[in-house]
């Protein structure tokens, strides 16, 4: 678009690809010290959790009409705990997983 | 001389389930469990959609996002420095348009929005917000308030409330309230002074759908727009990080935040409570105010009383006498 000639060109300082969908080279499940739960029976899609979460950690599966969590990344701050409207969620402690993040033997 | 203007008009939305699902703030950044700063640009850039350039002025949006060379960013984003938001976003909108009337950027204008803490707002960054708004760029200014500068390690600023313990007001034999002022009023210092401001408004964490709508409505309206987003931080507040939802809708439910939009000089209100709670059940959830007597909550809840007889307009409030000895 622009024509600058070559010996004028400057490399761009700190210039980062944008991530598309999640940043993997910034991964925060481990530091998850208890994990939400979802009863789907209970759930009723209020979407409060999928809203709430700084993280963007649920989303809505539209086909299967159910609220998806991302392990990978909650960081387990509990916000959607406490704003589920008919207490399909809960919280466990992450040691309590086979795969809990602590017993992961790589952790990023 | 032919200025652009957007031609996109974003929709408002009704309820939380037609927000939009694409996200343009990913997973994957540091900032605190909980954060609700974080959770506001969630929200923010959600709402302003891909035809959108962030200004990221120094603070934790910036430092707890962006750093290790990865971001959380789907859109452009740019870091100013925490006192030249405003002027970067001044140049990237100016640009714009000189690049759109010599033909040589075919596309739509772009949303331009600088997220800048309270401190890159209005304290040190105040300077050039006011000169992006008296100058008529059409841009928005949003100043996600965690009431304290908050990345260096939670040390006051202007919006930090009277009372409030920081790393530089803490609270003392000397000084037993922590913090001694007032705060300042950052959409007042908006609408008084700048007449080319035309949409100020007031959101909240803990009313998504109304700062979605608030975010679309700035960003159509030409010309410079402010927003003034409440968002509670667990780390500087001292709650648990469960509850950032939880007190952002206390402070509103108390007086302590009022949510209204001022449009060409009328104000609106948003979610006002039929009945206001007493300001210590906003207080006694955070460990910042856990020092405060019941004559420092008195004083507490007679400003916000003052306050709320006509929320947004500035109410006289009390000074604290010089201190007697150095
Ligand atoms: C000129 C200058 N002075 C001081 C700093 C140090 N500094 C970095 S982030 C920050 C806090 C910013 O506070 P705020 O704008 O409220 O954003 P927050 O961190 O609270 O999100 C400070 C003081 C700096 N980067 N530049
Ligand atoms: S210190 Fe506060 S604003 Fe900064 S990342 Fe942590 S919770 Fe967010
Ligand atoms: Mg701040």
């Amino acid at each position: 678009m622009f024509d600058i000639p070559k010996e004028r060109e400057v490399p761009f300082a700190g210039v980062t690809p944008a991530p598309v969908g999640e940043q993997p080279m910034m991964i925060t499940g481990n530091w998850r010290t208890y994990r939400p739960v979802i009863d789907h029976e209970k759930c009723n899609l209020c979407m409060n959790c999928v809203i709430f979460c700084p993280d963007a950690c649920w989303q809505l599966n539209e086909a299967e009409e159910e609220v998806v969590w991302n392990s990978k990344y909650c960081k387990g701050c509990l916000i959607c705990v406490n704003e589920c409207t008919t207490a399909a969620l809960t919280k466990t402690y992450e040691l309590d997983f086979e795969d809990g993040v602590v017993r992961l033997e790589k952790l990023f | 001389m032919a200025v652009a203007v957007k031609t996109q008009t974003l929709s408002p939305i009704k309820k939380i389930r037609s927000v939009p699902t694409e996200e343009y703030y990913v997973p994957g950044h540091r900032t605190c469990a909980g954060c609700g700063p974080a959770l506001q640009y969630k929200l923010v850039a959600k709402a302003a959609g891909p035809n959108t350039i962030f200004i990221g002025p120094t603070g934790c949006m910036y430092v707890a996002n962006s750093s290790y060379l990865c971001t959380p960013y789907a859109v452009p984003w740019i870091h100013a420095q925490i006192t030249n938001g405003g002027a970067v976003a001044s140049g990237i909108e100016a640009a714009y348009q000189v690049l759109i009337r010599k033909g040589k950027w075919e596309g739509e204008l772009p949303n331009v929005i600088v997220m800048a803490g309270d401190g890159g707002s209005v304290d040190i960054g105040l300077q050039a917000m006011s000169a992006m708004m008296y100058r008529g760029h059409d841009a928005l200014f949003i100043c996600y308030d965690n009431e304290a500068y908050a990345n260096t390690g939670i040390q006051t600023s202007p919006t930090t409330p009277y009372g409030g313990n920081t790393t530089f007001t803490p609270p003392g034999p000397a000084i037993p309230e922590g913090k001694r002022l007032f705060p300042k009023d950052p959409p007042q210092l908006v609408i008084g002074g700048h007449p080319a401001v035309k949409y100020v408004a007031t959101a909240s964490v803990a009313y998504p759908v109304d700062l979605i709508n608030k975010v679309r409505k700035a960003l159509n309206v030409p010309g410079p727009t402010f927003l003034h987003i409440h968002a509670p931080c667990p780390k500087g507040w001292k709650f648990d990080e469960s509850k950032t939802v939880e007190v952002a809708k206390l402070a509103i439910q108390t007086g302590m935040w009022v949510l209204y939009e001022w449009e060409n000089g009328e104000f609106k209100y948003q979610h006002k409570p039929k009945e206001y709670k007493p300001v210590r059940e906003y207080l006694k959830v955070q460990n910042r105010f856990a020092h405060l007597t019941e004559a420092h909550i008195a004083k507490m809840q007679a400003f916000v009383d003052a306050k709320l007889k006509a929320p947004g307009i500035p109410v006289e409030i009390p000074v604290p006498p010089p201190r007697a000895t150095a």
